[in-house]
C-alpha cells in the first residue's frame, strides 16, 4: 500500500547543526494496517510523516503509495488522498469560518468534483449534519458557529471528521490527542478507532503512550535515530507486556548513546 | 443638501468597489496589497483612453482585465519569486506608473469632452432623471457585492478564505496556497480596476496622480463600515460594510467640503489618522485595560 524505500533526510547539512532525521529507512505498510509509532523526541517520527505528506523533498529514496511513485509530488496534491492530524488542534481548522464551511472545504476539495465554483447543496448540508451527529458533541446544531469558538477537543474532532469525510487512502495521526484533556483525548481516540474501522483506512499513528501503542491497531514500530529499531506484529505483539516494551524502549534509546560513545572514542 | 447627499451616495457606491477589493486582499487573504493605488489609475487610464477613442463599454472591460493583470504581477512576484507581499505590491505599483503614462499616450492626464461614456449612455436612456450617475455606480456596486457574496461560498472562495485564515491547515489540505493567493489578488485588483474605470468616465478625465491614498481611504471606509454595522460576524455583513462605510466616509467628506470645518487640504491627514486609530484600537484598548487593572490592584 505504502512503500518507503531507502529514505533519508538530513537537516542543515554541512553545518554544526547537521541532523540526520531519517537515515536509509525502509518500510512496507499493508492495506488496512493500523500502525502505532513509538520513539523518543528527535527519533524522526514527525519527519517521517512530513516526508510522506510531502512537506519537504527527501534527500534520498522513494515513497510509493498504491503503486504510484509520489516522491516528487507537491504536498497539496498528496493531501487529496493522505489525511493528516496534528498535535495542535488549532492547526487543522479555519477559525473564522463556520463548522459547515470547514466541512464543506474538506468535502468539496477531496471529492471528485473538479468544479471550482461548486457550492454546499442541501444534500451536502444534511450529510454534514449526519456526520456531525456521530461525534456526539452537539455540533450538528451549531453548524453556523465559527470554529474559533469551539474547544480544543471539539476542534480536533472536527479536524478528524474533515480528514475522513472523504475516506483517504492513508491517515497520518501525529500525536493527535496529546494536547487534549484526558476525557477529550479518550473521546477522540474512540472516534478515531471507529472511523478508521468503518472505512478500513490504512493509518499511521505517532504516540508517546506505550499502553495506547500496544492496545491500538495491529502493528507497532519503534523508531530511534531516524531508523526503525523494532517492528512488532502478530503474536509477538500480542504477547508483549508493557514492562517488556518499556525495557526494549530504553534499550533502543541506550543503543544510540552507546553508538555515540563509540563514535566519539574513535575521534 | 440633496445635492450633497446625491454626491455622497454616488461616490460611496463607486468607491465601495475598492473597499470590496481591500476586503478580499486585506481581510480575507490577510495581505496588505499595495498594488491598489497604481491599479486604480491603470483602470482609469485604460477606461478613459478607450472612451476617448469611442469605446466606453470596452473601456470598462479593459479596466477590469487590466486591474486583474496588475494583480497577477503582484501575485507572481509574491508566490513564485518569493518577494515579500508588501514589497511585491510596491514594486508593481512603481512599475505601473510608467505603464499608466503609456496607457494615457505618454501624458499625465486625458480628458473626455463630448465623447460618450457609460454615464452619458445612462443619461440618454432618460429613465433615471438626475440620478443617472448614481444608477450606474449603484448597479456596479450591487453586482460587485452580490458576486463577492456568491464567490466566497464556492469551493474556490472557501479555499481562499481558508488560506488567509489558517495557512497550516491549507498546506495540509489539498489547497495550493500559491494558486488561491493569486486568484484572490487578481480578483481584488479587478475590482480596483473597475472602480478606477468608472471614476474616470464619471469625472471625464484620468490623471496620473488620481490614485494617491486610495488604499488608505478604502481601508478607512472598510473599518468605518465594520464598526457601524458590527461586521466581521458574517460574510454578508462584511460585504455590506464596504458600502455602508464608504457612504459614511463620503458624507463626512462632503460635510467638511461644505462647511469648511477643516481646510480640505487636511483631509488626507485626517483619513490617515482615522485608519491608524481604527487599526490600532484593539491594541490601545488592551493596553489601557492592563494599565487600569494595574492601578486598581496597586491601590488596594
Amino acid at each position: 500500500m505504502l512503500e518507503i524505500q531507502n529514505l533519508s533526510k538530513v537537516f542543515n547539512p554541512g553545518t554544526i547543526n547537521e541532523k540526520k532525521a531519517i537515515s536509509h529507512m525502509n518500510l512496507v505498510v499493508n492495506d488496512g494496517d493500523f500502525i502505532t509509532i513509538l520513539g523518543s523526541n528527535g527519533a524522526g517520527k514527525s519527519t517521517l510523516f512530513n516526508a510522506i505528506a510531502g512537506v519537504f523533498l527527501a534527500d534520498e529514496g522513494k515513497i510509493i503509495l498504491d503503486g504510484e511513485n509520489i516522491t516528487f509530488q507537491p504536498d497539496h496534491r498528496r493531501s487529496k488522498y493522505i489525511g493528516r492530524l496534528f498535535q495542535d488542534p488549532l492547526k487543522g481548522t479555519a477559525p473564522h469560518m463556520t463548522i459547515e464551511e470547514n466541512l464543506a472545504l474538506a468535502f468539496l476539495r477531496a471529492g471528485h468534483s473538479t468544479d471550482s465554483f461548486s457550492r454546499i447543496s442541501k444534500k451536502d448540508h444534511e450529510m454534514f449534519k449526519e456526520k456531525l451527529r456521530l461525534l456526539e458533541m452537539g455540533l450538528e446544531d451549531r453548524m453556523n458557529t465559527q470554529v474559533g469558538t469551539l474547544s480544543g477537543g471539539q476542534r480536533q474532532a472536527l479536524t478528524l471528521l474533515m480528514a475522513t469525510i472523504v475516506p483517504p487512502k492513508l491517515l497520518l495521526l501525529d500525536e493527535h490527542t496529546a494536547a487534549l484533556d484526558p476525557a477529550a483525548a479518550e473521546k477522540i481516540m474512540k472516534l478515531t478507532e471507529e472511523i478508521v474501522a468503518a472505512n478500513h483506512t490504512t493509518c499511521l499513528m505517532i504516540t508517546h503512550n506505550l499502553h495506547q501503542a500496544l492496545k491500538t491497531g495491529n502493528r507497532t514500530l519503534m523508531m530511534a535515530d531516524g531508523r526503525i529499531i523494532l517492528d512488532l506484529k502478530g503474536e509477538e505483539r500480542e504477547s508483549l507486556t508493557m514492562e517488556e516494551l518499556l525495557r526494549r524502549f530504553r534499550e533502543g534509546a541506550k543503543e544510540e548513546l552507546d553508538d555515540d560513545r563509540i563514535l566519539l572514542s574513535d575521534h | 443638501m440633496l445635492h450633497i447627499a446625491q454626491t455622497a451616495l454616488t461616490l460611496g457606491c463607486v468607491y465601495s468597489l475598492v473597499a470590496l477589493a481591500l476586503f478580499l486582499s486585506y481581510r480575507v487573504l490577510d495581505i496588505a496589497d499595495l498594488t491598489t493605488d497604481g491599479c486604480f489609475v491603470f483602470g482609469m487610464a485604460l477606461s478613459v483612453s478607450a472612451a476617448a477613442a469611442g469605446h466606453p463599454l470596452l473601456g470598462i472591460l479593459m479596466a477590469v482585465i487590466g486591474g486583474g493583470c496588475a494583480g497577477y504581477v503582484t501575485a507572481f512576484l509574491q508566490t513564485r519569486l518569493g518577494v515579500p507581499s508588501i514589497l511585491a505590491g510596491i514594486v508593481t505599483n512603481t512599475g505601473l506608473y510608467t505603464v499608466n503614462l503609456m496607457a494615457m499616450g505618454w501624458s499625465a492626464n486625458v480628458s473626455l469632452l463630448k465623447q460618450t461614456t457609460i454615464f452619458t449612455m445612462a443619461r440618454d436612456m432618460g429613465i433615471f432623471g438626475g440620478w443617472y450617475q448614481f444608477a450606474v455606480v449603484f448597479a456596479a456596486s450591487a453586482l460587485g457585492m452580490l458576486f463577492m457574496r456568491w464567490f466566497l461560498r464556492t469551493r474556490l472562495g472557501l479555499s481562499i478564505r481558508a488560506t488567509g485564515d489558517n495557512l497550516d491547515m491549507v498546506s495540509a489540505s489539498s489547497i495550493n496556497p500559491k494558486f488561491t493567493i493569486a486568484v484572490g489578488l487578481i480578483l481584488a485588483n479587478c475590482f480596483t480596476g473597475l472602480c478606477g474605470g468608472l471614476v474616470g468616465q464619471m469625472q471625464k478625465s484620468a490623471d496620473i496622480n488620481a490614485g494617491t491614498g486610495i488604499v488608505v481611504i478604502g481601508l478607512a471606509s472598510l473599518i468605518i463600515g465594520e464598526t457601524v454595522i458590527s461586521g466581521r460576524k458574517s460574510i454578508g455583513r462584511n460585504i455590506l460594510a464596504c458600502l455602508v462605510g464608504n457612504i459614511i466616509y463620503r458624507f463626512i467628506y462632503a460635510l467638511i467640503l461644505q462647511t469648511r470645518i477643516l481646510p480640505i487640504e487636511c483631509l488626507k491627514l485626517m483619513t490617515a489618522v482615522i485608519v491608524a486609530l481604527a487599526i490600532a484600537a484593539p491594541t490601545i484598548r488592551a493596553n489601557l485595560a492592563t494599565k487600569a487593572r494595574e492601578r486598581k490592584e496597586s491601590a488596594l
